[in-house]
C-alpha cells in the first residue's frame, strides 16, 4: 500500500534526475566539442565531405518540400483573400511566410529526420561496435574527428539549403499564381516586394544556422550516448529526431520573440 | 617497467564489476586474464588506456599513474599500447589499408610512402598481404581480427592488449590467431595482455594466467598451476564443470 502511494513520486524523481543528468552530459559534450575546435588538424580534412553529405545531399528534399509549400500557400492565400483583399497580397503572403517561417522551419524539421537520424545512427553504431574507442586508442579525439566536422557542416550548410528552399517556395507560389490563379507576374511581384525587407533573409539565415547546429549537435550527442546494440541505436535515432524537432520549434518561437 | 593495476573498483549503476582488482603485468610476458563471460575482463583492459576510469584504485603504466595524465600525456601513453578489439572495430567506410594506416597518420611524422610500406609490412605479419584495398565488409571474421591486429601493431607498440581475440572463430582460425599472438611476442618483443575465456588458448599462448572472479583476481600463476589447481572455482572454470561450483557454494 505504502509502495503504490510513493510510486508516482519515485517515478517523477527518477525522470527529474535523469533529465538533470542528460543536461549535464550535454553540457560536458558541448564543452568537449568546443575544446576539440582547436584540433583543426583532425577535423579540417573531414569538413568538406560532411558539408556535401549534410548540405548538398539535403538540397533535393528541401526543394521538394518548399515546392509544394509554395503551391499550397498561394492557393490558400487566394482562397482566404477572395473578395476582401487585393489578390496581389498572395505574393506578400507567399514571400513573407516562406522566408520568415516555413522555409527554415519545414526544412529544419525534415532535415532533423534526414540528417539528425543519420548522424545518431552512424555514431551510435560506431559507439556500440567500439569504433569510437578504437579512434581513441589510435590517438584521435573522437569529438574532433566525428563531432566538430558534422556540427560545423550543419551550421554552415543549413542556411544554404534554406535559402534555396525559400527561393523554390516563392517560385512555386509565383507559378501557381500565374497558372492557377490567373494573376500576372507584375501583380505577384508587387505583392512580394510590398513588405519585403533584407532583414527577413538575414532572419531566415540565423534561424537556419541555429537549426543546423541543433540537429547535428543533438544527433552527435545521442549517437555518442548509445548503449546496448541495435536496439540502442534505434532508440538513440528516435530520440535525436524527437528532441531536435522539439528544440527547433522552441528556437523558432525564441527567435520570433527576440529578433522580430 | 610494466603495467600495474592496484585495487581497482568499478561499478556501472548498481552493478559492481570490479571490487579490488589488483594485478601486475611484467615486461616481456604474455599474460592471459580468464574468467566467465560478464566477469569484467574487458573492463579491466579498458582501464589500462583510460577508455574507462576506475571509481577507486590506480593504473600505472611504465611508472606513470594513468589517472593523473593530461590529454597529451594520455595520447603519448596510447602510442605505446596497441589495442585489439573483440570484434576488430574496423572503420566500415575505410579500406583495410586506411584502417591500418590511421594510427600512423596521427602518431608519427611518416610520409605516405613510408606509411604504405609499414601497412604492407603489418598486413604481411598477420598473413593478409594484398588485402589493403578491401573493405571490412569483404573480410571474414578471422580476417577482420587479423586486420585489427595489424592496425594495433602498426605503430610499433610496446604493449598489446587483446580483447577476446578468438571468440566466435572456428578452431582452425583460433589456432591461427593464437600463433599470431605468440609470433607478435617473439618477433616484436611486445608485452601482451590477452582477455579470453578460452582456456586452451590461454594454456597455449600465455606465460602467466590470472583468473578474474567476483571482481578480484582469484588466482594467478603459470599455465601448469592452473592445470593442477584444486580451488573449486578455478577447477570448475578450467575443466568446464559447473557442478564443482555448486558443490563448493
Amino acid at each position: 500500500m505504502r509502495f503504490s502511494a510513493l510510486a508516482p513520486v519515485q517515478a517523477v524523481g527518477r525522470v527529474a534526475i535523469s533529465s538533470v543528468a542528460t543536461v549535464g552530459r550535454a553540457g560536458y559534450g558541448a564543452a568537449a566539442a568546443v575544446r576539440a575546435l582547436r584540433d583543426g588538424r583532425t577535423w579540417a580534412p573531414h569538413l568538406i565531405g560532411q558539408m556535401a553529405k549534410i548540405g548538398v545531399d539535403s538540397v533535393p528534399i528541401g526543394l521538394f518540400i518548399a515546392l509544394f509549400t509554395g503551391v499550397v500557400l498561394a492557393l490558400q492565400a487566394s482562397y482566404t483573400f477572395t473578395g476582401a483583399i487585393p489578390l496581389y497580397f498572395v505574393g506578400t503572403l507567399v514571400a513573407k511566410t516562406m522566408v520568415l517561417e516555413l522555409g527554415p522551419v519545414l526544412t529544419g524539421l525534415s532535415l532533423s529526420g534526414r540528417v539528425g537520424a543519420n548522424i545518431a545512427a552512424e555514431l551510435g553504431t560506431m559507439r556500440v561496435t567500439e569504433q569510437v574507442d578504437a579512434l581513441e586508442t589510435l590517438g584521435y579525439d573522437p569529438d574532433a574527428y566525428l563531432v566538430v566536422p558534422r556540427v560545423l557542416a550543419g551550421t554552415l550548410m543549413f542556411p544554404i539549403v534554406v535559402i534555396l528552399a525559400d527561393a523554390m517556395g516563392i517560385l512555386a507560389g509565383w507559378a501557381t499564381s500565374l497558372y492557377l490563379l490567373k494573376m500576372s507576374t507584375p501583380e505577384f511581384m508587387k505583392g512580394a516586394r510590398l513588405f519585403f525587407q533584407p532583414w527577413d533573409v538575414e532572419f531566415s539565415i540565423i534561424k537556419a544556422a541555429s537549426f543546423g547546429l541543433t540537429v547535428t549537435a543533438v544527433g552527435c550527442f545521442f549517437g555518442f550516448a548509445t548503449r546496448g546494440g541495435a536496439e540502442g541505436v534505434g532508440r538513440s535515432t528516435t530520440r535525436a529526431v524527437v528532441v531536435s524537432s522539439m528544440i527547433i520549434l522552441v528556437l523558432d518561437a525564441f527567435w520570433a520573440a527576440t529578433l522580430l | 617497467m610494466s603495467i600495474v593495476l592496484k585495487d581497482l573498483h568499478k561499478s556501472f549503476g548498481p552493478k559492481s564489476v570490479l571490487e579490488g582488482f589488483s594485478l601486475e603485468i611484467r615486461e616481456g610476458e604474455t599474460l592471459c586474464i580468464i574468467g566467465q563471460s560478464g566477469a569484467g575482463k574487458s573492463v579491466v583492459l579498458k582501464h589500462v588506456v583510460r577508455l574507462l576510469e576506475p571509481d577507486r584504485g590506480e593504473v600505472w603504466v611504465d611508472g606513470e599513474n594513468v589517472g593523473d595524465l593530461s590529454r597529451k600525456q594520455l595520447f603519448d601513453l596510447r602510442r605505446k599500447v596497441g589495442y585489439v578489439f573483440q570484434f576488430a572495430a574496423l572503420f566500415d567506410s575505410m579500406t583495410v589499408e586506411e584502417n591500418v594506416g590511421l594510427g600512423l597518420r596521427r602518431l608519427t611524422g611518416m610520409t605516405e610512402a613510408e606509411i604504405h610500406d609499414r601497412v604492407e609490412e603489418c598486413l604481411g605479419l598477420v598473413d593478409l598481404p594484398g588485402y589493403g584495398e578491401r573493405f571490412p565488409a569483404e573480410l571474414s571474421g578471422g580476417q577482420k581480427k587479423r586486420a585489427g591486429l595489424a592496425r594495433a601493431i602498426a605503430t610499433r607498440p610496446k604493449y598489446l592488449l587483446y580483447d577476446e581475440p578468438t571468440t566466435g572463430l572456428d578452431p582452425l582460425t583460433k589456432a591461427v590467431i593464437d600463433e599470431l599472438i605468440m609470433r607478435m611476442a617473439e618477433e616484436l618483443s611486445v608485452t601482451g595482455v590477452v582477455i579470453t575465456h578460452d582456456i586452451e588458448s590461454a594454456y597455449k599462448i600465455s606465460d602467466r594466467i590470472a583468473m578474474l572472479h567476483e571482481g578480484r583476481v582469484r588466482r594467478e600463476g603459470s599455465p601448469e598451476d592452473f592445470r593442477t589447481a584444486t580451488d573449486p572455482v578455478v577447477k570448475a572454470f578450467v575443466e568446464g564443470r559447473p557442478e564443482l561450483l555448486e558443490a563448493s557454494s
